[in-house]
């Protein structure tokens, strides 16, 4: 009597649970879809969360002019390469506006993106551009104008690690670039990044864990920061805080970015998501753009925000001296490139 | 399977069947991807991944920091059981309470609290910045918040213990002439002490994993303040999913053997 | 009670003192510091911050996601629990020393390994993917990382306390003809109704302010996978500390409401025991 009746006790206890675990899975679905309006999702990077949160808004107006329907869109945020990382794990990306194009060609590595993807817009898919410059404290108290003055002893350097930050990866080739056009070569350079990242007491994954180590926490005497996150933080923390320093010489830095072809087409949101990306580009975008400390493509708003954006000399990326994302990632980043050689904290 | 010829008590091939199923799907089932992952390493791969100065770093870290934490909350937290048990004053409620605090607190918000508490700018990090001590941002942060999330484990694990105490063995202590502290020293740390190392295995185990509420105050230093939970994060960021998967498994190991050695220590105690 | 057995009482004061103040500085500061951040600036942008639709969607998250998972880990508790305590069979230890696993697991890892199943590249993300199925980065993602770190909390606690119960009063139940679930609801559930109502109330607390496990799997879109510690950290991200540290006090308050429940279950175990 009792010897059948454990197996089919078993079986009934098994029926039970999976069946608790289907209803699981099928009332989930339903909660994360709930609303009717069109949706969109723009997984984005660290320091463009208010601008995109100005965009949204502005876009889903704009969207519902032309067309009536109601759309409803989403930001994500966070460091660059772990938001890549997130959509070749299969986050339902519409558009990806990243910190470099070489998180946008890892998830086009992997076949979501179209590999030409940087050619389909203007300027090399980067709708606004930014550059490199310092942050530090109020009245310049150690007197930091250019690249070498940070390179000092005594001076502490905030900027986050080049390993998971793409604004760092801007920071350092910025440098780089600096140092390679003063005496000494290659060798110097590498030197004069190695006292460089010995000045650095705090090395946070994002941008944003570095502006607050330096503004918050009082951390260092410079922030190696993105434009637009400095004018943030002087807008954030008042400007009787913090001076901004543009060196000499610094780097173009071109967030590109793109419509996640796999996702669109299977959603089907491909129209929305190239209206999305072409609106950027567009003189309301632009503006915006520049209102958010962004430097903006179209000559009229760059005029419009007057002397915000100083002229300084810009090296970009496929720089003879750079050689483009593919051999910066290479020689400098990956596991024992040249980051990894001149950086030994602790010893 | 069958646990005895006609068990009186009916639902041992259901609770067993839901138990297993449960364990399975949700505990087992996931851990085995996360130690299959590694494989694509193959083993000289896989031991290279584990044993790169960063990771050896970020592990020591961990380890380290977790033992000298659970080691560091072992007097206050013995003291609280003690006065929690032993006295009966006005707030004790309260008190007791309040020890449960870490468990219930979201760890984030732990660590953002932590985090302001504790910043040279902060109230407890400007006094202690002032003596030359820095706090936030350092390992010494590290284990501060480590110790914060230990703290109850000993606790309650040596109250009940010290609650079911017999008082007959202190007071023969103390008819033969014992000093209260001797009889302490002799009579009732020896009966906790298998208490205090499981509360400490337990706390260790906490914190030798613990992520929310340290990495805020971490600072996150490579090769100085950076534990191996982050490393795993750090690694997933650079689509380095296998890499990501061996700290995980290494992580997994050395706190199975650190149970496994505080086990022995145990058994070996209670023989003696 | 023999004096000896016990302290002067200038040194007991003094212990009592000391516990108090250790207790006061290493866990009531940080809470202390976390209102008062929060309340800076008066209730008014603490009110607001609260009251902002992405953190309305976040704590309507966290309700929803604890709401599954706890549920389903009480269930699963108890019949481990039962089995555990209940019945002598070969593996019972190794399988109470499953159960525990996940207490030792880093909450980053408990995130992990749901990637590494469900994730665009992992062993059931084509399968998934071909059926138009959603897992990591959506609700059922936070679900399951939320489950696998509040799997031991009511199979611990209860364990103890039927062990030490014994079988005797289940037994005795059946020969007199009761079903299983009768004697379950009869006699056994009133005799660990506290222990189970304490581990259920741990077992949520930390399903609400699960941080590592859920960051790993939640995509961060807010409004829609955002639970309402990670949008503590998105807040706090974007320099709106009054916000970020609001949300941290609200949940900071659901973790006291839990203490205080805690403590009147505890209560009524005494008075359980007493009677």
């Amino acid at each position: 009597m009792t010897l059948p009746a454990l197996p089919r006790r078993l079986l009934l206890g098994t029926a039970l649970g999976a069946s608790l675990g289907a209803s699981l899975g099928a009332a989930a679905p339903h909660a994360a879809r709930a609303q009717g309006a069109a949706q969109l999702l723009n997984v984005s990077y660290d320091p463009t969360r208010e601008f995109y949160r100005a965009f949204n808004a502005a876009f889903a107006g704009q969207w519902k002019a032309r067309t009536g329907q109601t759309v409803r869109a989403n930001a994500s945020h966070g460091g660059s390469g772990r938001q890549a990382r997130a959509v070749i794990d299969g986050l339902q990306a519409d558009v990806v506006t990243l910190a470099l194009a070489y998180d946008i060609d890892a998830i086009a590595e992997r076949g979501l993106i179209a590999p030409d993807w940087q050619k389909r817009l203007p300027y090399n898919s980067a709708p606004y551009t930014s550059t490199i410059v310092f942050l530090v404290r109020k009245g310049n108290p150690k007197a930091l104008r250019d690249w070498g003055d940070l390179a000092r002893p005594g001076v502490s350097v905030i900027t986050p690690n080049p390993k998971t930050s793409g604004g760092a990866r801007w920071n350092y080739l910025a440098g780089w670039a600096w140092a390679l056009r003063q005496p000494g070569g290659e060798r110097a350079a590498q030197d004069y990044l190695a006292t460089l990242f010995r000045n650095v007491p705090v090395l946070d994954t994002g941008a944003r864990g570095s502006t607050t180590s330096f503004v918050q926490r009082g951390q260092g005497d410079v922030l190696l920061a993105w434009e637009n996150e400095a004018y943030l933080a002087l807008a954030e923390f008042g400007t009787d805080k913090f001076d901004i320093v543009h060196p000499s010489l610094s780097i173009l830095a071109e967030p590109p970015v793109a419509v996640v072809d796999r996702n669109v087409d299977r959603r089907g949101t491909r129209a929305l998501a190239e209206a999305y990306l072409q609106a950027l580009y567009a003189p309301e975008g632009q503006a915006l753009a520049a209102r958010h400390h962004y430097r903006p493509r179209d000559e009229a708003a760059l005029a419009a925000a007057g002397d915000r954006f100083p002229r300084l000399e810009l090296v970009t990326i496929d720089d003879p001296a750079l050689g483009g994302w593919r051999r910066a990632q290479a020689t400098h980043f990956n596991d024992g490139g040249l980051f990894d050689r001149i950086y030994q904290p602790g010893q | 399977m069958t646990p005895r010829r006609r068990d009186p008590l009916p639902g041992f091939g259901l609770s067993l069947g839901v138990t297993l199923l449960w364990l399975l799907g949700l505990v087992l089932i996931p851990l085995l991807a996360l130690l299959l992952r590694p494989l694509e390493l193959g083993p000289a791969g896989f031991w290279h991944s584990v044993t790169e100065p960063r990771v050896l770093a970020a592990l020591r870290l961990s380890f380290l920091g977790a033992l000298a934490a659970a080691a560091a909350t072992v007097p206050p937290g013995l003291l609280v059981a003690w006065v929690l048990v032993r006295y009966r004053f006005p707030g004790r409620r309260l008190l007791d309470g309040m020890v449960d605090l870490p468990f219930a607190l979201p760890t984030a918000v732990a660590g953002l609290a932590l985090t302001a508490l504790y910043a040279p700018n902060g109230w407890l990090g400007a006094p202690l910045a002032a003596l030359g001590l820095k706090v936030a941002y350092t390992p010494l942060g590290v284990v501060l918040a480590m110790a914060f999330v230990g703290l109850p484990f000993i606790v309650r694990t040596v109250e009940p213990v010290l609650r079911d105490l017999p008082r007959e063995a202190e007071e023969a202590a103390a008819t033969l002439g014992a000093s209260r502290a001797q009889t302490l020293w002799r009579v009732v740390l020896p009966a906790l002490a298998p208490a205090l190392l499981a509360g400490f295995a337990m706390a260790a185990a906490r914190a030798i994993g613990e992520y929310g509420s340290v990495i805020f105050i971490a600072g996150n230093m490579p090769m100085v303040s950076e534990i191996a939970p982050l490393l795993i994060v750090v690694r997933l960021e650079q689509f380095d999913y296998a890499g990501a998967a061996a700290v995980g498994v290494a992580m997994l190991a050395l706190s199975f053997l650190l149970l496994l050695a505080l086990n022995l220590v145990q058994r070996l105690w209670r023989r003696a | 009670m023999t004096p000896s057995t016990t302290e002067p009482r200038g040194l007991r004061w003094l212990l009592i003192l000391l516990a108090a103040l250790l207790l006061g500085v290493f866990l009531l500061l940080p809470l202390a510091a976390v209102f008062t951040e929060a309340l800076r600036r008066g209730w008014p942008p603490m009110w607001q911050a609260l009251s902002d639709p992405d953190a309305l969607a976040a704590i309507r998250l966290t309700l929803l996601v604890a709401a599954i998972a706890v549920p389903v880990n009480t269930l699963g508790g108890l019949a481990g629990a039962w089995c555990i305590a209940r019945y002598r069979f070969p593996g019972r230890a190794l399988l109470l020393a499953l159960i525990e696993l996940p207490f030792s697991v880093s909450p980053v890892v408990s995130g992990l390994v749901w990637v590494l199943l469900f994730g665009a590249h992992g062993w059931f993300g084509p399968w998934l993917e071909a059926r138009g199925l959603q897992i990591i980065f959506a609700v059922p993602g936070l679900v399951l990382a939320t489950l696998f770190v509040t799997f031991p909390f009511v199979a611990r606690t209860l364990v103890p306390l039927m062990q030490e119960q014994g079988r005797e009063a289940e037994e005795a139940a059946a020969t007199l003809g009761a079903s299983g679930w009768q004697s379950f609801r009869r006699v056994t559930l009133p005799g660990i109704r506290w222990a189970l109502l304490s581990g259920v109330l741990l077992c949520n607390a930390r399903a609400m302010g699960e941080f590592g496990a859920v960051s790993v799997v939640s995509g961060h879109i807010r409004g829609e996978t955002n639970t309402m510690p990670l949008h503590v950290e998105i807040l706090y991200n974007e320099y709106q500390f009054v916000g970020a540290f609001a949300v941290a006090a609200l949940l900071a308050l659901l973790a006291l409401v839990t203490l205080g429940a805690k403590a009147l279950v505890e209560r009524g175990t005494a008075r359980g025991a007493a009677a």
